[in-house]
């Protein structure tokens, strides 16, 4: 177990810089999400922690040691990479003690370690076959395996589950929290899915062009994005923004009048499709339903406000057409503000 | 449907067509020839050839001299290569350029390679100039005549691996580029040193690429013939060259398909070796 600190990391290849001085702090057992679009810099940054890239200039340190200029190896942690990277010319077995057998621990121990997580991870039928005869979503258990047989004081993931199906996926992600909760093990996680990130991690950093754009745990992350893009990049369907004019310190939206927390020309209003609510004409907006469609548990309505597109999560019974003008308001308290000209989210009173 | 079924075959039918007339018939008809000698009756099936060949002063010489070279420049070759595609995967910039210039020597043929290595070891090559200005030999000094059988084993062996190392390591450096990174950065984070990466996962995903280069290399080292015949001359008898030598300079051609059916059966066997010792079972690749 391990607290891993970031200290003003900074990466470039050549011209390119990746990462623009990051600085993060994961603590002992805690599950850490790096989200981002691809391109973020967020698969540099853990490759950077797991020392199989070298940073430009700041430090690394794991459990309170400066491995910032060790090996991989000698920084005493695990990995489970994208492809799984499962030796294709060892069994299943010797895959799973791999870690164990270069770290020269007896066979004994190496066997009861392997036995142990191949039962954890339900891979025992398989131990003596290679990873060639077997499926996707068994080698990536095996990959998970050969990481957590070293017991190791710091995991790092990188999109482990993107190469498989999105039923497997969401059956290892369950797994995966739980088995991981059981070993408390320090987990970085890097992922571009955000449902991923969200249902897996204590909280979340969000990368966008290299930097940190917000870190906090993933209801605050949905809720109350840092920035526009945040708001954009988190949640399915993606936060609704509303660039609206401001007038004597408020905003006007059909019979609605908010207090707008900037006094610029305009600001930018984020509401959630599922926090604004149906109601009756005179007391929300107008709302031009272009597109509907049922999803099952609610129904998606597609349209404009204003002249702008917004989505809005309404119940599964609610049926309108393709062309009806409905009413929506947001719920009390379910707005964010941004600047217009920064996306940054703005301080609001009405929170 | 029956058309497209019978294309490829139509395609590769000249190909085919080529080999069995210019490789199959000449083959047959070698092997025909060595196992045949005038007996009272005409030309009648037997194995005098083969007697004359073994009963022949050099016979032994030559098998000993070819399996030597075989056994020293082969695995030679294969280290050599290794350690230039390792180290070749280290190299940044300019990576194309130490490729090629590792590479020169495949464009030159062998027998201008032998007269190379030639000029720098005959009596008054560039060697013994060296050699001879640094004080360490006075005068000409012979190091390819029959006197001299390990300077001359060793000057073939060196002229040999200079020549035909770069095959192997054109071939190992592709099969380099097929084992994914991320093999050697897993055993990296997971505790392997540099030496266990190179043993525990490059060597054995390598195995394929390592069969190709030592089965093409095994063969050709035991038809080898030009670079011998410019360095050591009659002195160093090989296989090859005692078949050009039972052809042109004795005029016995069942005697040199003899021969000739030797190093076949040798490479052949060479081949079967390495097929079997080092297969890579289907479901570990």
């Amino acid at each position: 177990m391990a607290e891993i600190v970031i200290d003003a990391v900074r990466k470039a290849f050549g011209p390119v810089v990746a990462l623009e001085s990051v600085s993060l702090r994961v603590a002992d057992g805690e599950f850490l999400a790096l989200l981002g679009p691809s391109g973020c810099g967020k698969t540099t940054l853990l490759r950077i922690i797991a020392g199989l890239e070298t940073q430009t200039s700041g430090r690394v340190l794991i459990g309170g040691q400066d491995v910032s200029a060790l090996p991989p190896r000698k920084r005493g942690l695990a990995m489970v990479f994208q492809n799984y990277a499962v030796f294709p010319h060892m069994t299943v077995a010797e895959n799973v003690g791999f870690g164990l057998r270069m770290s020269g621990a007896d066979k004994a121990h190496i066997a009861r370690q392997v036995a142990q997580v191949a039962a954890l991870l339900q891979i025992e039928p398989y131990l003596q076959r290679y990873p060639g005869q077997l499926s996707g979503g068994q080698r990536q258990r095996v990959a998970v395996a050969r990481a957590l047989a070293i017991e190791p004081a710091v995991l790092l993931m990188d999109e482990p589950l993107s190469n498989l199906d999105a039923l497997l996926r969401l059956e290892m992600r369950a797994e995966l929290k739980g088995v991981l909760q059981a070993a408390g093990t320090t987990t970085v996680y890097v992922t571009h899915d955000q449902t991923e990130a969200m249902g897996l991690a204590d909280r979340i950093a969000v990368l966008h062009a290299g930097r940190i754009v917000q870190i906090d745990r993933p209801t605050d992350i949905y809720r109350n994005p840092a920035t526009r893009f945040v708001g954009s990049f988190v949640g399915s369907p993606p936060m609704n923004f509303l660039t609206l004019p401001v007038a004597n310190g408020h905003v006007e939206l059909g019979s609605l009048r908010l207090a707008s927390p900037t006094n610029a020309a305009t600001v930018v209003m984020g509401v959630r499709g599922e926090d604004l609510e149906i109601t009756a004409p005179g007391t929300g907006f107008p709302f031009a339903v272009r597109v509907v469609e049922p999803m099952g548990s609610h129904t998606l309505l597609t349209g404009s406000v204003t002249g702008q597109m917004i989505r809005v999560v309404a119940p599964s019974d609610s049926r309108p057409a393709p062309g009806d003008v409905l009413h929506v308001r947001p719920l009390q308290g379910h707005v964010s503000w941004m600047d217009a000209a920064t996306g940054a989210a703005l301080e609001t009173k009405n929170r | 449907m029956r058309n497209t079924r019978l294309a490829p075959y139509l395609l590769i039918a000249p190909s085919l067509l080529f080999l069995a007339v210019l490789f199959l018939v000449p083959l047959v008809q070698t092997v025909a020839l060595a196992f045949q000698a005038d007996g009272p009756g005409g030309a009648a099936w037997s194995t005098a050839n083969f007697a004359r060949m073994a009963g022949d002063l050099n016979f032994a010489d030559a098998i000993i001299n070819t399996f030597e070279i075989v056994v020293i420049v082969v695995p030679l070759q294969l280290c050599l290569a290794l350690g230039m595609a390792m180290m070749l995967r280290h190299v940044q910039r300019g990576r194309d350029i130490v490729l090629w210039i590792w590479s020169i020597p495949l464009g030159i043929s062998d027998l201008a390679a032998g007269l190379v290595w030639l000029a720098i070891l005959t009596d008054q090559g560039y060697l013994n100039t060296v050699l001879n200005w640094l004080g360490v030999v006075k005068g000409p000094q012979s190091w390819l005549s029959y006197e001299t059988p390990i300077a001359l084993l060793a000057a073939i062996v060196v002229a040999e691996a200079w020549r035909a190392t770069a095959i192997v390591l054109v071939i190992l450096v592709a099969g380099v580029q097929l084992v994914p990174k991320e093999y050697g950065e897993a055993a990296d984070v997971f505790g392997a040193t540099p030496w266990q990466r190179f043993t525990k996962i490059m060597l054995p995903l390598l195995k394929p690429s390592i069969q190709t280069a030592l089965i093409l290399r095994t063969v050709l080292a035991f038809e080898m013939f030009a670079i011998v015949l410019s360095l050591g001359g009659r002195n160093f008898p090989v296989l090859v060259s005692e078949a050009f030598t039972w052809q042109y300079a004795n005029q016995n051609f069942g005697v040199a398909a003899a021969y000739a059916v030797v190093v076949m059966v040798i490479s052949l066997a060479a081949t079967l070796v390495y097929l079997l010792a080092l297969r890579t079972p289907p479901e570990q690749r």
